[in-house]
């Protein structure tokens, strides 16, 4: 059975990518994309492809293209995108090459998520190494968690929707990914690439220079080494060689040497393209500026734009800075309490500045669902394509026939917030579990042993026999455990001991 | 004595001096007509072929420039004068509308159509004679000064939203320029009567008698103009220093009392009107301070040239129609462009008339007569496309007239003959226009924008800031029969105070401007007596390009609850805190693991310790053992700190006793 797998897997992984990749074409075929690139859902002034097309248009009749209100994108992107914005194939649908980038994306992004969950794989078999558990896990029958997170990313609805609906945003997501990419591979320059180009395009995954940090510091996963000391202490066994890494500076010093640089060359190329148009000055005002203001007040599946457009005039600054304070408040806590677990520390960032961010869309959502890859409980399931059904419904109520009114929009924008906490909220746990109790003591110091697919995973524990004082794996064969722990499953791939695992969930559902 | 004296001095030089200036004024009088402040009011009176009668008055005030006579103005009305100095005025239009002018029947070549008509609303635009940085200032320190004078919210052009800087396209090009609109403006009333006191008569004599309010507002469009030229002393044109032109139009359909009464066949003769149907009142004779006082009746050329025979001597002896009244002489046009024949002006001198003879002018029409006014070269139509609140397209349409083939043959000769089109659009910024989604369709045929578009300047409208501003010139063939530009936008969200009172009534985007350069609309009636020159014919004579104003487009945009702000505050602030709380709390609490075993390590602590010392030795753990005296040690250090708060605070209790006591 498990011989089986081992050889359809990888064969099923790529033809499920080409499936992905044909269903995007398909879909860009249709007709005025099926008026996806319209929608207030997929794409906000931010990320809009009729706006940079506008900007392009701007910029070759030598204007500035922030001239105007439309464009608040990078001008990068305008000379990279701009051209595909105008050029034409006969007989082909009228952005087809505009497209074409987005699925290469898209298939990029879900490249290097597969890489990066192969490269935490491989650092959850040297932690294992470290504790002698190596050979009770045959890593063969595993079934690659970055390959299910990199299926996910792209059979994400929203995903594909942001695809097809001709907006920027795999091309912001893919930035993002590449800088997780190259932290937990350890390529200093390529993450700090990521880091800054992301920071260019979004201004948000600036903070993600904190999990980035950890990552390069302490390794992709680095359980507290004090519990590898407690192990080894009641082991009588001292082994600094197979202890994990300590933080160590020096790669910090480089990304932030790479950092430098690369902002520096995004910085000067930036100000060559906008020379004779106002210069980085009003590249600033009209990009991250026009992030920072809620200025344009157009509805989008975020909260923000209804209650800028109704709260009194004299509140409106105290509330821009609430409302961006309560991201920044965030950062210290989460990055104390999961400093552990960087990969799910990006995961929860990502999750928190795609909820608050000032012109939310779903292709932010499918960057952190991408990264989470859990499967729902029911209950955020069933909310989450809820509100995909409803928010266009309600849409189509207020603006198109005037029968309803925008509290009814903004009521599914207020429930899309709602699950978004919860979801955040609800795999905070998961994340900070650790298990330093008395009886599992032996174990707890492997409690990272799961392998997470990308972020979240539920610590696993080992049991030490208490007689011979082995560590002994279940020999039952549990390919695949798919547990409830606080409404989410979480899949275990390595065998393990049933009782502990249903401890284990037993003691995160309470 | 000498207290009573002085002001006796004072009132006495007041006195001689302003005798004097009197006397200055009056020199002046004779020396020439050139250095004199004057004033003349003319009235031109036009039918109209859909059985309706325009009524044009044109009053002219023009002051010498004023370093020749000071501050001190008889005629000129010194409100004007005073804002010209002030805000560096070298030429302004302000005019008020009501009703839209009916290019297709009312025509669209002659000056009157070009000139006079106005988009509805305010129309306001200025050249002003200061520095680049400073045209601003000025502009919106004019647009109050307006305000105040007339009664209307012009203020609101003072708003860098509403009003642009046209380049080129908006006919008296020029960088100081600034025009803005206000489309929804009710004109009524209370703008004519400040517009009425800057007459020297007012409405009391001349031919401002006939502004009778309701039925100038009973017509089917007016427009209250007034126009500004001022020229500075430097330049070359000594004749005049201001010129204050005030216009205003009407439209109005007589009153056909006898169409139930006469038998069907002359119900398809036009309705006969007199001044004294149509406005309620009569010439009594000229505003004493006016040089000339007359009223012109105008015939269209495609109306006269039927009876082909005009001429000096039968003129008053029409067949289609009959005049109540001899007049004083005949201007025929000369020298027009187009061959379509010519227009004729029956002149009336009203100082001929007096209160025992009032001048009423009767005009009947005996035979049923079908004519149409002169086109303007394209025919155009602005309208909306799309649905729905989220966006949309505007269209400009021309269609071109059949019947003007002939102003085409002009310049027919040369094979690539090409119409110069110029449009000029303002959007406001809530209609956000996307610029690269223009489109030309010529001939119903989608054309490349480089073919069709020559030049074009677009500012793009900044949100909150400024609107977006388009100009265009189009090079289309001559013998193109519709052209049509479409631009697509999206309609903005506004916040809930940027709502007009009747937010659900939508919002106006001003009429675009479509002039035609390659065309003059210009009339010349070349007069007898050079001596005294008619305003009015020369302001026909002046060439000024073809212009036509478009439609006013009411755009509905969609609107928030405005009853909702308390509820959206609260709501989002709960689903922030919802945010907040429920993370800070999970980042907080423990696992319950982790608890249970905190727990079970002070359990197993003797009760000899405090809980201190416990969570001390907690934190202790996993480290080498340490002697218990350190612990020891520590603990008495936290008693002596503790004893040593307790001393400190006792301490300065004591002393904030003794010091207050």
């Amino acid at each position: 059975m498990g011989k089986k797998k081992t050889e359809t897997a990888p064969f099923s992984f790529w033809s499920w990518v080409i499936a992905s990749i044909v269903l995007r074409l398909i879909l860009i075929y249709f007709p005025k994309n099926l008026n996806l690139a319209s929608r207030p859902e997929v794409s906000t002034p931010l990320t809009s492809f009729r706006r940079l097309a506008e900007g392009y248009w701007l910029k070759q009749s030598s204007m500035s293209p922030y001239a105007g209100s439309m464009y608040h994108g990078s001008p990068l992107l305008l000379s990279l995108l701009g051209p595909l914005t105008v050029k034409r194939i006969e007989g082909q649908p009228n952005h087809l090459l505009y497209s074409l980038v987005s699925v290469i994306a898209d298939v990029v992004s879900a490249m290097l998520l597969r890489a990066t969950g192969k490269s935490l794989q491989l650092t959850y078999l040297r932690s294992l190494e470290s504790l002698d558990l190596v050979k009770q896990i045959r890593f063969s029958e595993i079934l690659s968690s970055g390959d299910v997170a990199a299926l996910i990313y792209l059979w994400n609805p929203f995903t594909i929707v942001a695809c097809v609906g001709l907006s920027t945003s795999p091309i912001e997501n893919m930035a993002v990914i590449l800088c997780l990419y190259g932290a937990c591979s350890r390529r200093v320059p390529l993450a700090a690439f990521g880091w800054v180009i992301a920071t260019h395009l979004s201004l948000y995954p600036a903070i993600l220079i904190i999990p980035v940090i950890f990552l390069l510091g302490c390794g992709p996963d680095a359980p507290p080494r004090k519990l590898f000391l407690q192990t080894n202490q009641q082991e009588k066994v001292l082994n600094p060689s197979k202890l994990p890494p300590a933080f160590s500076w020096r790669p910090i010093v480089h990304f932030v040497f790479w950092a430098l640089l690369w902002s520096v060359y995004v910085l000067v190329l930036c100000g060559v393209s906008l020379r004779q148009f106002g210069g980085l000055l009003e590249m600033f005002k009209s990009t991250y500026g026009f992030i920072l203001t809620v200025e344009d007040l157009s509805p989008n599946i975020g909260v923000l734009w209804y209650f800028f457009a109704e709260v009194f005039d004299f509140f409106r600054d105290f509330f821009l800075i609430v409302f961006h304070v309560n991201i920044l408040f965030m950062i210290l806590p989460l990055a104390i309490r999961l400093h552990h677990h960087p990969c799910f520390l990006a995961f929860v960032y990502v999750a928190i500045f795609s909820m608050l961010k000032s012109y939310p869309s779903v292709g932010d959502s499918a960057l952190y669902l991408g990264l989470l890859e859990m499967q729902f409980s029911f209950f955020l399931f069933c909310g989450y394509v809820g509100v995909s059904l409803l928010s266009p419904v309600m849409h189509n109520l207020w603006i198109w026939r005037g029968t309803g009114n925008a509290n009814f929009y903004f009521a599914t924008a207020m429930v899309y917030a709602c699950l978004q906490i919860i979801l955040v909220v609800e795999s905070l746990p998961l994340g900070t579990m650790e298990f330093p109790s008395n009886r599992l003591m032996a174990v707890s110091s492997a409690s990272e042993l799961c392998l997470p697919p990308f972020a979240v995973f539920l610590p696993l524990t080992i049991e030490r026999d208490p007689v011979d004082g082995r560590q002994t794996f279940l020999e039952r064969d549990a390919f695949q455990y798919r547990g409830r722990a606080r409404g989410m499953h979480v899949i275990l791939p390595v065998k393990c001991k049933w009782e502990v695992v249903m401890e284990m969930i037993g003691m995160g559902m309470d | 004595m000498g207290f009573l004296q002085r002001p006796f001095v004072v009132l006495l030089l007041i006195l001689t001096y302003q005798l004097l200036q009197c006397l200055v004024a009056f020199g002046s009088v004779n020396e020439g007509d050139q250095k004199q402040e004057q004033f003349s009011e003319e009235l031109l009176l036009k039918p109209l072929p859909d059985r309706k009668v325009l009524a044009h008055f044109h009053f002219q005030s023009s002051a010498p420039p004023s370093a020749a006579n000071g501050r001190h103005h008889h005629l000129f009305p010194k409100a004007i004068s005073q804002l010209i100095q002030k805000f560096q005025v070298k030429e302004m239009e302000l005019s008020f509308t009501h009703g839209r002018w009916n290019y297709e029947s009312w025509g669209g070549f002659d000056p009157i159509a070009s000139s006079n008509a106005k988009p509805p609303g305010v129309e306001l635009w200025a050249v002003f004679d200061v520095a680049q940085d400073q045209i601003d200032a000025s502009w919106k320190n004019l647009t109050h000064a307006l305000s105040g004078l007339f009664c209307a919210s012009i203020n609101f052009l003072e708003s860098t939203t509403t009003y642009s800087s046209p380049e080129w396209s908006f006919p008296p090009a020029s960088g100081n320029l600034r025009y803005g609109t206000l489309p929804r403006e009710a004109v009524c009333t209370e703008n004519l009567t400040p517009w009425l006191k800057l007459l020297p008569c007012r409405d009391k004599a001349g031919l401002s008698v006939l502004l009778d309010r309701p039925s100038i507002y009973r017509g089917y469009y007016h427009s209250q103009r007034l126009h500004l030229t001022a020229r500075g002393s430097g330049s070359k044109e000594m004749d005049s220093g201001i010129v204050l032109d005030q216009t205003l139009t009407v439209v109005l359909q007589p009153n056909s009392r006898r169409a139930g009464m006469v038998h069907a066949s002359e119900n398809h003769i036009q309705p006969s009107w007199s001044l004294s149907s149509m406005f309620g009142k009569q010439v009594i004779g000229k505003c004493i301070l006016a040089k000339s006082s007359n009223v012109y009746l105008q015939l269209d050329s495609s109306l006269v040239s039927p009876t082909n025979s005009i001429t000096s001597e039968n003129f008053w002896t029409n067949p289609s129609f009959e005049l109540s009244a001899n007049p004083d002489s005949l201007l025929i046009e000369e020298n027009s462009l187009h061959s379509k024949g010519l227009s004729v002006l029956y002149k009336f001198q009203v100082e001929n008339y007096s209160e025992s003879e009032p001048f009423d002018l009767g005009f009947t029409w005996k035979n049923p007569v079908i004519w149409s006014c002169q086109q303007a070269p394209l025919h155009a139509s602005r309208f909306l496309m799309g649905s729905g609140n989220e966006r949309g397209a505007i269209a400009i349409f021309l269609k071109s007239k059949q019947l003007n083939e002939g102003f085409i043959g002009f310049n027919a000769d040369n094979e690539r003959c090409e119409l110069r089109v110029d449009v000029f659009q303002v959007v406001p910024w809530y209609v956000k226009v996307y610029f690269h989604s223009l489109q030309v369709f010529v001939d119903q045929q989608p054309k490349a924008v480089s073919d069709v578009i020559e030049k074009i300047r677009v500012s793009p409208s900044k949100d909150k800031v400024s609107p977006g501003m388009m100009e265009i010139v189009l090079k289309l063939p001559c013998r193109v029969k519709s052209a049509a530009l479409t631009i697509d936008f999206d309609k903005g969200f506004l916040h809930i105070d940027e709502y007009p009172p009747d937010a659900n009534q939508g919002f106006d985007i001003p009429s675009a401007i479509i002039s035609f350069p390659d065309f003059h609309a210009s009339m010349d009636f070349p007069e007898d007596d050079s001596m005294n020159k008619s305003s009015l014919l020369s302001k026909f004579k002046e060439k000024s390009p073809v212009m036509s104003y478009t439609e006013v487009l009411l755009v509905p945009l969609t609107t928030p609850d405005f009853s909702m702000p308390y509820n959206v505050i609260t709501i989002t602030c709960t689903v922030f805190a919802l945010y907040f709380g429920s993370l800070l709390n999970v980042l907080r609490r423990r696992v319950a693991e982790e608890e249970r075993f905190l727990k079970e390590k002070a359990a197993n602590k003797t009760g000899g310790l405090s809980m201190m010392l416990s969570k001390l030795s907690a934190k202790l753990r996993g480290r080498p053992w340490e002697p218990p005296q350190s612990v020891q040690h520590l603990s008495s250090f936290i008693n002596s700190k503790l004893v040593f708060k307790v001393i400190l605070v006792a301490g300065l209790a004591v002393g904030w006793q003794y010091f207050f006591s």
